[in-house]
């Protein structure tokens, strides 16, 4: 089996549309066409227009500048849970990895039982205990991350202790910890980094039902999440207003999937299984 | 396979005991006095305390925690205390509704995925595939809410064939049916999605094996060496992947019964959660979990029923 | 393919002309917004509570008119001593419960004493405080003796908190109430409807007309916009969506009612806590506020502005709207004068109604005019009740006051969550909930809400409306609500 060195289509769809969507969420920090949150009653529900191009909310916001703000959002808190969770996760499956035995067994116990508990179920809770809020909707999302990563990365760095470099370093007496960050961790980064990325798609859905429901960011800030359930008791009013939001969710979540597939293809063409 | 069931079964009821630990002491630190819910804003606070005596809410957290367990154990969930009747009547009044959902939305989703998946992988690399697979990954990208928001703009609000939510009751199934038709197939769809990708990665495992080659070669025409030989041999990793997406389909109730206002146990549990209807809400987290828990035991002992190899290994 | 579907349709037509023969004219289905989980007002806040059952199926000693008069209803009257302390109430006699046993003074006695007794959970527990003894004097008469003269007690006990019990039935409360009103309670489907039927031995039931009523629990605006037009609902008195209420002012079939009710949204300030202690602060952010863009946006227009607290229908309303126009200027220089910087950090925690998210995100905009870094926060009712009501630990929020003479909030003291102490004002307001005499009470009344307007406890927005999408041959449904309750006896299909 060869591998082919040509970039897999879903790379470069993936990679288009996740770097348009980071494009627009950097661009709204600087610049939007309107500010974002300005509020003109006057002329809300407008269709689009040179000035708007896309039209205007219920509050007579610019949709498109809403969106852009939107992106940065979804953009900011996929980001800080997945890492935050991801290294938790990660460092979590690497020490049971190394240390094996009960400890394994326990962690892996751990990370089952967080299965079993609805993910959404504890963010409601969480929300009922410090109130919505950015920083909960990130932990939330951030914690349902922690048994995922601590899965892949143990798995992976199991397949690594069996490799001859392992057992030679530990028969020259090195420790767990150091065999760990000088063997393991490289050698499982490609299947984390994939996972994360698909994590990525994960995290962008989640804030987004999260901040449906009224649990994720606030107003000003504008949240793709949020403008879908304000629209929603607009529906025969302003049917577009549902559109537009769900599209760049949906255009957001394929874009990482796509860019995860199309690295685990380059990375693992084990894993792919293109016959 | 005895000493495994075992094992897995003392595990499931650790995992349940854990699980009510655990939303035992968050429902009752959260902030949130379920009196005041009941008596509302303008309510004096003797009647308040009258009325958190009534209720229980005085003893020790330790021996309240002992008492409900030791309920549950005997299938007591004790009353409910903003609805003033047993949990276990208020459960089984809305679990027909939110079982019918996700017994259809499964079955849905099975179907849809069995004839995508089928589609895509007798078509391996033509534009059946590539669509089946375009489609899938658009299903997955779809927030379920957002799709029941398409969905109820197309079909209630543009061409008012069906209801945008509510839910008639039983009295009438015709209009029952109605009323789930959407609800199911917004659940549905994200999972037959999943579904639809597993199915055609392995038929097309299958497909690469030597006994389909050797029934081709021996004459048996295409459509029937799928049926019967690739099909059934591909369903093993299908059919654990189906339990696990039921316990999905029970977990995304949740959402989908708030968006479409259906008087199921999904919006029961959030209605309890803001009621701090702590009984309520403790029974109905046991018992999601018991549904996801119970769903994994069983894609467990499925796969080591289908697959011989396993069996071997765990003996 | 097109010729089928017509057949299937004209199919389905006759199924349903014969599955729904002529109008009877005698039942009625109204769409509810909120569906409570009891079904005892006196155990139980929860307003629909009072919208299906008060006057319908329970009855009180008396009731209340669409115009906030108080009327006989199981009392059929009463004398008042000259010192306002002892009420003589007549009873109707041969009344009878929906369970056949009889009502008299005795089932007064032991409503009043149950909720005031001290394992009382009555929410309106305050209502019975100046209630010192209930006597039974024969089985039609009851006397009460009041330890205060009390302006409000004949209003107070028509609503559904002062509810007749018996005590024979009282126990099924909760669940399949007995009371002695024009209907009488028929079955309740959890999560779908609540039906309730005629009771035929009430001593008006001549006069009713309406045989069934449904009560149908649909919170969604578009489903429940979607059933009006689909004619599944006949009425919906409290319609929870004003922006919708144009296509039912475009359809012939319906009546859209906006009226008034005893709501008066507020966007209360922590008086207890800097700088809203300061009234150049709490003035400076009345300034700050546009209600007209606040009513646009959030109730698309359809609400009354207020600058004060008292409802624009009663009849001791001032107008204050006009005290603190809109004017970002002036806001500025008073926050300025009062030594808050600009950018200062603030907290809107908003609860979980469409009033008050809606408001929120509007008013968030206005106080940044004006120099206010103000963070929205929606949150969840259950944490609106502990850490605003409760803990006061708030700045500023936005919350309707839906009881009706409810001034007395502003004299409930530091601990209440206005955390508002204003010893002038107590003096004021006790004078108000004693004075028997209308004409010098609405004197008072209107003292009262000049002395909250001028000292700005806090940004009076608007009167809650009540939004009601009526099938145009009904008549007899409340424009506006000065109560909870909406008796549905005098409801009528005309035509």
């Amino acid at each position: 089996m060869t591998a082919r060195r040509t970039l897999p289509v879903s790379l470069a769809i993936g990679g288009a549309l996740v770097a348009l969507m980071t494009a627009a969420a950097l661009l709204s920090l600087v610049w939007t066409p309107h500010p974002f949150a300005a509020i003109d009653v006057a002329n809300r529900f407008q269709g689009p227009s040179a000035d708007h191009w896309l039209g205007t909310d219920q509050l007579g916001r610019d949709l498109v500048s809403q969106l852009m703000a939107g992106a940065r959002t979804s953009v900011a808190i996929a980001f800080v849970a997945v890492v935050l969770g991801g290294s938790i996760g990660t460092a979590l499956g690497l020490f049971a990895s190394a240390v094996g035995g009960i400890v394994e067994d326990a962690v892996m116990r751990l990370a089952d039982f967080s299965f079993a508990f609805p993910a959404l179920l504890f963010a409601i809770m969480l929300a009922a205990v410090f109130g919505p809020s950015l920083t909960n909707a990130i932990v939330a999302i951030a914690f349902i991350n922690i048994p995922v990563f601590a899965r892949v990365s143990r798995a992976a760095a199991n397949q690594v202790w069996t490799r001859e470099f392992t057992l030679a370093s530990q028969v020259a007496g090195r420790g767990g910890f150091a065999i760990t960050v000088d063997h393991i961790l490289p050698n499982i980064a490609a299947p984390v980094i994939v996972q994360a990325t698909i994590e990525f798609a994960v995290a962008i859905l989640a804030e987004a039902a999260l901040s449906y429901l009224g649990l994720g960011v606030q107003p000003p800030a504008a949240s793709w999440g949020r403008m879908l359930s304000e629209a929603q008791t607009l529906l025969y009013l302003a049917p577009q207003l549902a559109i537009y939001p769900g599209l760049c969710i949906v255009a957001a979540v394929l874009g990482f999937n796509l860019l995860g597939d199309g690295l685990r293809d380059i990375t693992d063409p084990r894993l792919s299984r293109r016959p | 396979m005895v000493l495994f069931l075992a094992k897995r079964t003392v595990g499931l009821l650790a995992t349940l005991l854990a699980v009510s630990v655990v939303v035992f002491l968050v429902m009752n630190v959260l902030p949130g006095d379920p009196v005041l819910v009941i008596l509302g804003i303008d309510s004096t606070p003797d009647a308040q305390a009258a009325l958190r005596e009534q209720l229980g809410l005085n003893a020790p957290l330790a021996d309240r925690y002992v008492s409900w367990i030791a309920g549950v154990v005997q299938g007591d969930f004790g009353t409910s205390h903003s609805f003033g009747v047993p949990v276990a009547g208020l459960i089984a009044e809305r679990l027909p509704l939110t079982l019918a959902l996700a017994l259809s939305a499964t079955l849905l989703t099975v179907i849809l995925a069995l004839a995508l998946g089928v589609l895509a992988g007798s078509n391996h690399r033509k534009p059946g595939d590539w669509g089946v697979m375009t489609l899938s990954q658009l299903g997955i990208a779809i927030p379920a809410f957002w799709l029941s928001m398409l969905l109820v703009l197309l079909f209630a609000v543009k061409l008012r064939w069906l209801p945008p939510g509510g839910f008639p009751g039983w009295g009438d199934p015709a209009a029952a049916a109605r009323a789930l038709v959407l609800p199911t197939v917004a659940l549905a769809l994200v999972q037959a999605a999943v579904l639809a990708r597993v199915t055609r990665s392995s038929m097309l495992e299958v497909l690469r094996l030597d006994f389909t080659r050797t029934a081709l070669a021996t004459g048996l025409s295409r459509g029937r060496v799928l049926w019967r030989h690739v099909l059934p041999n591909a369903l093993v990793p299908v059919v654990t992947i189906v339990g696990m997406q039921f316990a999905n389909v029970v977990t995304g109730t949740i959402v989908i019964e708030n968006v479409f206002y259906l008087p199921g146990l999904g919006r029961l549990i959030f209605q309890a959660i803001s009621n701090r209807d702590l009984l309520t809400v403790q029974a109905l987290v046991l018992l999601f979990a018991a549904i996801v828990v119970t769903a994994n035991f069983v894609v467990d002992i499925l796969y080591v029923l289908i697959d011989p190899r396993l069996r071997g290994r765990l003996a | 393919m097109n010729s089928s579907t017509a057949i299937a349709g004209s199919l389905l037509g006759a199924l349903l002309l014969t599955a729904f023969p002529a109008w009877s004219k005698t039942a009625i289905v109204i769409g509810m917004q909120q569906e409570p989980t009891t079904l005892d007002p006196t155990s139980d806040a929860t307003a629909s509570i009072d919208g299906m059952l008060t006057h319908n199926v329970f009855e009180a000693l008396t009731s209340v008119t669409e115009q906030g008069e108080v009327v006989p209803s199981l009392a059929r009257s009463w004398t008042v001593s000259d010192d306002g302390l002892t009420y003589t109430f007549d009873l109707e006699q041969g009344v009878t419960f929906h369970d056949g046993t009889s009502f008299d003074a005795a089932d007064v006695k032991f409503s009043f004493d149950r909720a005031m007794g001290a394992d009382s959970v009555n929410p309106s527990k305050s209502i019975f405080e100046p209630i010192a003894s209930v006597t039974v004097v024969d089985p039609a008469t009851v006397e009460l003796k009041l330890s205060r003269p009390d302006a409000f007690l004949l209003f107070n006990l028509a609503q559904g908190d002062a509810s007749i019990v018996a005590p024979e039935s009282v126990e099924l409360a909760k669940t399949a109430p007995i009371g002695t009103g024009p209907f009488r309670y028929d079955s309740w489907t959890r999560g779908d409807r609540l039906t309730l039927a005629r009771y035929p031995e009430h001593r008006n039931a001549a006069d009713v007309q309406l045989e069934k009523v449904t009560f149908q629990f649909i919170a969604d605006p578009a489903a429940a916009s979607a059933a009006l037009l689909s004619e599944t609902l006949d009425a919906y008195p409290g319609f929870p969506a004003p922006e919708m209420m144009a296509q039912f002012e475009a359809d012939d079939r319906f009546a859209v009612e906006i009226g008034s009710t005893e709501g008066e949204v507020i966007m209360a300030m922590n008086n207890a806590k800097a700088p809203f202690d300061d009234v150049r602060v709490r003035r400076a952010i009345s300034h700050a506020l546009d209600r007209t863009a606040i009513i646009d946006g959030a109730m698309y227009g359809q609400a009354t502005p207020i600058g004060s607290f008292y409802p624009p229908h009663g009849k001791a309303y001032v107008d204050l709207t006009g005290m603190y126009p809109h004017d970002v200027a002036r806001a500025k220089e008073l926050l300025a004068e009062a030594g808050v910087a600009a950018g200062t950090v603030m907290t809107l925690r908003v609860p979980p109604f469409p009033y008050a998210t809606r408001s929120a995100e509007i008013i968030q905009a206005q106080l940044a005019a004006a120099g206010l870094d103000v963070k929205v926060e929606n949150v969840e009712w259950g944490f609106w009740l502990e850490e605003i009501y409760k803990n006061l630990n708030y700045d500023m929020t936005i919350i309707a006051h839906t009881s009706p003479n409810d001034m007395g909030n502003f004299a409930r003291g530091k601990s209440y969550f206005y955390g508002y102490d204003n010893p002038e004002f107590t003096a004021l307001w006790d004078q108000i909930k004693t004075e028997a005499d209308p004409e010098k009470r609405d004197a008072l009344l209107k003292q009262g809400q000049e002395f909250l307007a001028s000292e700005a406890v806090h940004g009076f927005l608007f009167q809650l409306p009540k939004l009601g999408v009526v099938r145009k041959e009904l008549s007899g449904f409340w424009k506006s609500s000065p109560v909870l309750f909406q008796p549905l006896a005098q409801v009528k299909w005309n035509g």
